[in-house]
């Protein structure tokens, strides 16, 4: 089984985010970026259906050349080889469309991403790059079990699961519960400096979306404090005051 | 030029979410002085289709198809499409929920519309071009998406719109869409739906608890005051990670982003990534044993006690209310 996973960079989760003076810009300036954490899921479950010579694992990713220890983590962690789409990443539309490009040629049995990125939070590229190849999607699992030449999936809903069966190829966007993300050892961090990283320059396709602008949350109002004896009192100013209950 | 508005059910009933989605569509239609139309997928009564005119649609597409009875993407988003195109939709809404996420993605590459996702507010509308705000960051932020496609398509986060009655009822007209064979190479051979809980994404009120509640065997009290409150159950990640608490409940940076209108935190220290899931919250109440906790910060109000104290106190301050309300 041929496996591809798509991989992003993106802020460390403890980051601070702010914005340049005029707001159209996030300020990267003493940011850690880390491989997105779903996309550690996704790949850990690629290594899994690929372990003991069942398969094999391709990470793709979008981005500048200065995301590759990113992609460097994640042949670390197991991935065989690694591909590099030279360009900065815009959107899900542009960055699936190259993936598209490159999987329509290196023919995949699964492509698997993580749910969203922590950045921008689009949950864009696993449907998009389904649509671009024509073959099935299914957005935010919690379960992937092969069964012969179907897999069975089960997909989050509001309040509970769908259970799924799919024909390969297909592409499915991980959420927690999938596996638990694998941490990589020495040896594989040794491997990972000699592994294969292909650079391929970009596609065009038409931009349909533009980042403008960004503001944070209003800063909120003051703290009314409570002892634990006025849990009344605190009943009455949510009704009251805040008028949520 | 017309909005089209995806109006998703569970079993065959419209939650409140999905008027929340007619109800933003419609203030979109009006911005633009155009009808509103409404697309409805699967097993859906013709009474519970035509309430979709209260919030301001004027027709119902029903697709009723045995093929579509359940929840395919690609299929789905076929028929959607199909319809927008029939319609010549402008402007395609939906729900920013799971299927939603699933939907939304697909149109875009079908239609070449762009999308805006999570979003928060009513686009701003200048000539062609529309700029949507919608949370970025993982609720750390908020991003303005411009849109300058002939075709737009807006994905509407929960409790981000008020629900505004302005109609009357809908017209449900019958509505066929080609399903190509290929649309169909996934199949659901089960859905689980626990009709007893509420769906944190879309809840009002959320009781929330993290490691101050030291084990998964003290969560009936967690659970005895959201049922009090009618609020869905969550947990902080170090809860779930841990499997005193099933992953969908937890809620963070890496885990769902929620907009109630209040949050309660128990036990919860209140890390950064915590506080990014949150953020969007209309009231905030911690309750914390360490006055030093940063969630403090951020709370509207607070109490700094035992949890095991001051959750079974807050209960029954709740049940006394509720039965003088």
């Amino acid at each position: 089984m041929k496996i591809l996973v798509c991989v992003s960079n993106v802020p460390d989760t403890t980051t601070k985010i702010t914005f340049s003076s005029d707001n159209t810009q996030f300020n990267t300036a003493g940011v850690q970026f880390i491989l997105n954490p779903y996309d550690e899921i996704a790949l850990a479950k690629a290594i899994e259906l690929s372990e003991g010579g069942k398969g094999t694992v391709t990470v793709i990713h979008v981005g500048e050349a200065s995301s590759e220890p990113t992609i460097r983590k994640a042949l670390a962690i197991g991935a065989d080889d690694a591909v590099r789409v030279n360009a900065a990443p815009r959107d899900g539309y542009f960055v699936s469309y190259q993936i598209a490009q490159y999987a329509k040629v290196n023919v995949f049995d699964l492509i698997l991403t993580g749910r969203e990125s922590i950045d921008y939070n689009g949950s864009q590229v696993a449907a998009m790059l389904g649509e671009f190849m024509d073959i099935p999607s299914i957005s935010i699992i919690k379960k992937l079990e092969i069964e012969g030449n179907y897999a069975s999936v089960e997909r989050e809903i509001e309040g509970g699961k769908e259970i799924l069966k799919v024909a390969f190829p297909f592409v499915a966007s991980c959420a927690e519960g999938v596996t638990e993300p694998k941490i990589p050892n020495m040896r594989g961090i040794m491997s990972a400096r000699t592994k294969p990283l292909q650079v391929l320059e970009t596609s065009d396709i038409e931009k349909l979306a533009t980042f403008k602008s960004y503001t944070t949350p209003p800063p909120r109002g003051s703290v009314t404090m409570l002892t634990a004896d006025e849990t009344e009192k605190l009943v009455n100013l949510l009704h009251n005051e805040a008028k949520v209950i | 030029m017309s909005v089209l508005v995806y109006a998703e059910n569970a079993e065959g009933k419209f939650k409140k979410s999905t008027f929340e989605v007619v109800s933003y569509a419609k203030a979109v239609a009006d911005l633009l002085n155009t009808d509103l139309t409404a697309i409805s997928i699967g097993k859906v009564e013709s009474n519970e289709l035509s309430t979709l005119g209260k919030y301001g649609a004027l027709r119902v597409l029903h697709v009723a198809s045995d093929k579509l009875e359940t929840f395919v993407t690609q299929a789905y988003a076929s028929a959607i499409s199909e319809a927008a195109k029939k319609e010549s939709a402008t402007v395609i809404v939906l729900a920013n929920s799971f299927s939603g996420k699933g939907l939304a993605p697909r149109i875009s590459v079908k239609l070449q519309a762009g999308l805006a996702d999570s979003a928060v507010e009513l686009p701003t509308i200048e000539g062609n071009s529309f700029t949507v705000k919608k949370t970025a960051f993982s609720g750390k932020a908020f991003a303005f998406v411009e849109l300058n496609s002939a075709t737009k398509i807006i994905a509407l986060n929960p409790n981000s719109y008020h629900l505004t009655e302005t109609g009357s009822e809908a017209v449900i007209e019958d509505f066929q869409p080609t399903i190509k064979d290929s649309d169909l190479r996934a199949t659901v051979t089960d859905v689980v739906r626990a009709t007893d809980k509420i769906a944190l994404p879309e809840a009002e009120l959320i009781v929330s608890a993290g490691r101050g509640l030291k084990g998964p065997e003290n969560w009936a009290m967690v659970e005895e005051l959201a049922e009090a409150l009618g609020a869905a159950t969550a947990c902080s990640k170090p809860v779930s990670d841990a499997g005193w608490r099933p992953h969908e409940e937890h809620v963070g940076q890496t885990g769902i982003a929620v907009s109630p209108n209040l949050y309660i935190a128990i036990g919860i220290s209140g890390a950064i990534q915590h506080l990014a899931g949150v953020s969007s919250s209309k009231t905030i109440v911690v309750i914390n044993k360490d006055p030093d906790a940063p969630f403090f910060k951020v709370a509207d109000y607070g109490i700094v006690g035992d949890a095991f104290e001051v959750i079974p106190k807050l209960t029954e301050a709740v049940k006394v209310y509720k039965s003088h309300s």
